[in-house]
């Protein structure tokens, strides 16, 4: 009987016709190795063309340059209440001015939000705009079967336009963080600890991470819709979902399971965890635990900790390593979501029909 | 037996259960034009497509210059220029800018490419406007641009899609010559696809007409009305005179020479009204017609030999679709 199904099962299997699939898959990705013999038969150079052409064609779109003055506007001005405060805050707070650089990024004197939140808020803008008419665009133009009719593999052109706009982010993001940081320098005069600058570089890092997550999806909605204003559109409302209206949900969900006063540790266990894993998949949460535990060496848990868990420890800030390896879920997390916006490209770019308009 | 360019046998290709291409085969032989010819949404475009591996077929096989266009479509395309139908370019960028643009996507190294581009340019007449943004370019100048695109990879095989779209009869003319010229200088094959019968006789050696998904008939033009006209492809038309010098004998009567005529070896039908006359035959009996009524004691006041243009083919083709 067992037997039977095991038989079964292998020839379902079978009949799957794997080596079959493979052989397919490997002609949409073009890069059947038996062909040419060599195994570097890559086209590097047109790849390098296709992405310079791509970072060109940001930089000097108006959409780029706008954007990047927004957010360098809004980085300066939190910059400037934050060091008109900051003097106060050095002076007041012992505790946290070892950490002078990172109060830069985080604090503000609450007339506009701190550097992280701003980054925050405007680098999924940043992402989509960047992204939402990668595909469409040129779809409508008729240059992608134009592009297509010359020997670049398939993928070439969505992997060109996500390394572009993650040259470009990156470009921007850093600069912006060493702008912030030379200001501070100029007007403190003390140069960031190594722990500090190490940490400020692995929270842009990070950013590069979060921001490109927004790039893909809007690259993913450009592939799927042909009008840019609609996938455009619908990377704004995956956006405000996420900013706006899941944590709603989530508090719904939530107060039905709020224990009373008198309730078990047990429950009220369950209802921390609840809280802390359902808001766990929304980018935006991710980024901002990220950001906390990275720019807030303080922060010693992102989830609810019993007491039992507290017991014995020190009140002081942790080690980059530690804060690090606090927020790897997260970051894991992260990069899933990116990749799972690229793979959905992918699929459905490889098997579409490239006709010249429309 | 010459080298087969392109080599299409049993292609099929569905949308959602509507079949557009329908078990198609067809061969190209190396440095001819051939016409694909077709009314709008017959399949040609994507029959096209699926040459250069730009959809997926469902059955059958494609191979162009002897490779399988499904298994390696990018070693199709080093060797296939394509322009498709209605073109586009980056319009921010001049025409020289895009066209280097494709010649380092063709993987042609930039030193190279530069002097190539601009002898393309000239070519297909463009290097005054070289330096302009493409926004700024005519229909006719664009489609240019664009054949400037494919020729820029030295292509074994050129695939043009409705070339002649939208533009003015002497553009359609100086773009054909253009083609043809180069097709012949360097022994390109061309495929070419229109709906315009005309412009398909003036350059293609061999036509291929499709409807439906379906090849309905292929070979040169003259071949093709055999095909199609399966019976009475020629058609004389001619009128006779009484000659009165008292010469000659006595004409014959008129009912006596219709009987002569019908006798004739392929004629199958005459017809006559006053002094002109109709012949439908399945080859040439001018010759014989002609002695025949001098015989008969008339003359022969003009004789016109009717062939089938494309037009006829063209629509005698379509009641056949209809109709089926």
């Amino acid at each position: 009987m067992k037997n039977n199904i095991i038989t079964t099962g292998v020839s379902k299997i079978t009949a799957i016709d794997l080596p079959g699939r493979i052989s397919k898959l490997r002609t949409l990705i073009a890069m059947d190795k038996s062909i040419g013999k060599n195994k570097s038969s890559f086209p590097w150079e047109p790849f390098k063309a296709m992405v310079q052409k791509e970072i060109t064609d940001h930089i000097r779109n108006w959409r780029f340059i706008i954007l990047f003055a927004i957010i360098s506007l809004a980085c300066m001005g939190t910059l400037f209440s934050t060091l008109n405060d900051g003097m106060k805050t050095l002076a007041a707070d012992n505790a946290e001015n070892s950490f002078f650089f990172l109060n830069l990024f985080t604090k503000s004197d609450g007339t506009l939000p701190s550097y992280f939140v701003f980054v925050g808020f405007l680098g999924p803008l940043f992402g989509i705009s960047l992204g939402f008419d990668a595909i469409s665009s040129e779809q409508n133009k008729g240059t992608l079967s134009r592009v297509l009719a010359q020997p670049i593999p398939r993928d070439s052109i969505l992997n060109a336009k996500f390394l572009a706009g993650i040259i470009v982010i990156s470009v921007m993001l850093f600069s912006l963080t060493f702008l912030v940081l030379g200001t501070g320098l100029i007007a403190v005069g003390i140069p960031p600890s190594a722990e500090e600058f190490m940490r400020i570089m692995v929270y842009t890092f990070f950013s590069i991470i979060y921001v490109s997550f927004w790039l893909n999806l809007s690259i993913l909605f450009s592939v799927r819709f042909k009008q840019p204003a609609t996938s455009a559109l619908s990377g704004i409302a995956v956006w405000l979902f996420f900013t706006i209206f899941y944590p709603l949900i989530v508090n719904m969900i939530v107060k039905g399971y709020e224990p009373t006063k008198y309730a078990s540790p047990k429950a009220i266990h369950f209802y921390e965890n609840l809280k802390f894993y359902l808001v766990q998949i929304i980018p935006n949460e991710l980024f901002d635990e990220i950001t906390s535990a990275i720019l807030m060496p303080s922060v010693r848990s992102l989830g609810p900790l019993t007491m039992e868990q507290l017991q014995g420890a020190i009140p002081t800030s942790l080690p980059l390593g530690q804060s690090i390896l606090l927020v790897w879920p997260q970051f894991t997390g992260l990069l899933a979501l990116t990749l799972l916006c690229f793979l959905f490209s992918y699929l459905v770019f490889m098997k579409r029909e490239i006709r010249s308009r429309g | 037996m010459a080298e087969k360019s392109i080599e299409i046998t049993g292609l099929t290709k569905k949308y959602d259960g509507y079949v557009a291409v329908d078990n198609l085969s067809l061969s190209i032989k190396k440095g001819e034009i051939f016409g694909l010819l077709g009314p709008n949404g017959a399949g040609k475009s994507t029959t096209i497509l699926m040459l250069l591996g730009l959809t997926q077929f469902d059955s059958g096989s494609v191979n162009v210059c002897g490779i399988d266009t499904s298994r390696y479509p990018l070693e199709v395309k080093k060797k296939v220029g394509y322009l498709p139908e209605d073109v586009g370019f980056y319009n921010e960028y001049t025409g020289l800018q895009n066209l280097f643009y494709v010649a380092r996507l063709n993987n042609i190294p930039s030193e190279q490419a530069k002097h190539t581009a601009l002898d393309i340019l000239a070519q297909v007449g463009l290097e005054d406007a070289k330096d302009n943004k493409v926004s700024s370019y005519s229909r006719g100048m664009r489609q240019r641009l664009g054949l400037a695109d494919v020729l820029i990879k030295n292509p074994e095989v050129i695939i043009l899609d409705e070339p002649t779209l939208g533009l003015d009869p002497e553009g359609v003319k100086k773009f054909l010559q253009l083609i043809v010229g180069l097709s012949r200088k360097k022994g390109i094959t061309v495929l070419f696809s229109s709906h315009h019968l005309h412009q398909i006789q003036q350059v293609c050696d061999r036509v291929g007409i499709f409807v439906k998904g379906k090849l309905l008939a292929e070979g040169k033009i003259s071949s093709l009305a055999e095909q199609l006209f399966t019976k009475n492809t020629f058609t004389l038309e001619g009128g006779i005179s009484l000659i009165n010098d008292g010469v000659g004998k006595n004409p014959k009567p008129i009912k006596e020479l219709t009987d002569r005529l019908t006798r004739l070896k392929g004629v199958a039908k005459v017809d006559f009204k006053d002094n002109h006359f109709t012949v439908e035959s399945q080859n040439d009996v001018s010759h014989e017609l002609s002695r025949l009524i001098v015989e008969s004691g008339y003359g022969l006041s003009h004789l016109i030999k009717k062939e089938y243009g494309l037009d006829d083919i063209y629509h005698q083709y379509f009641q056949a679709g209809k109709s089926s």
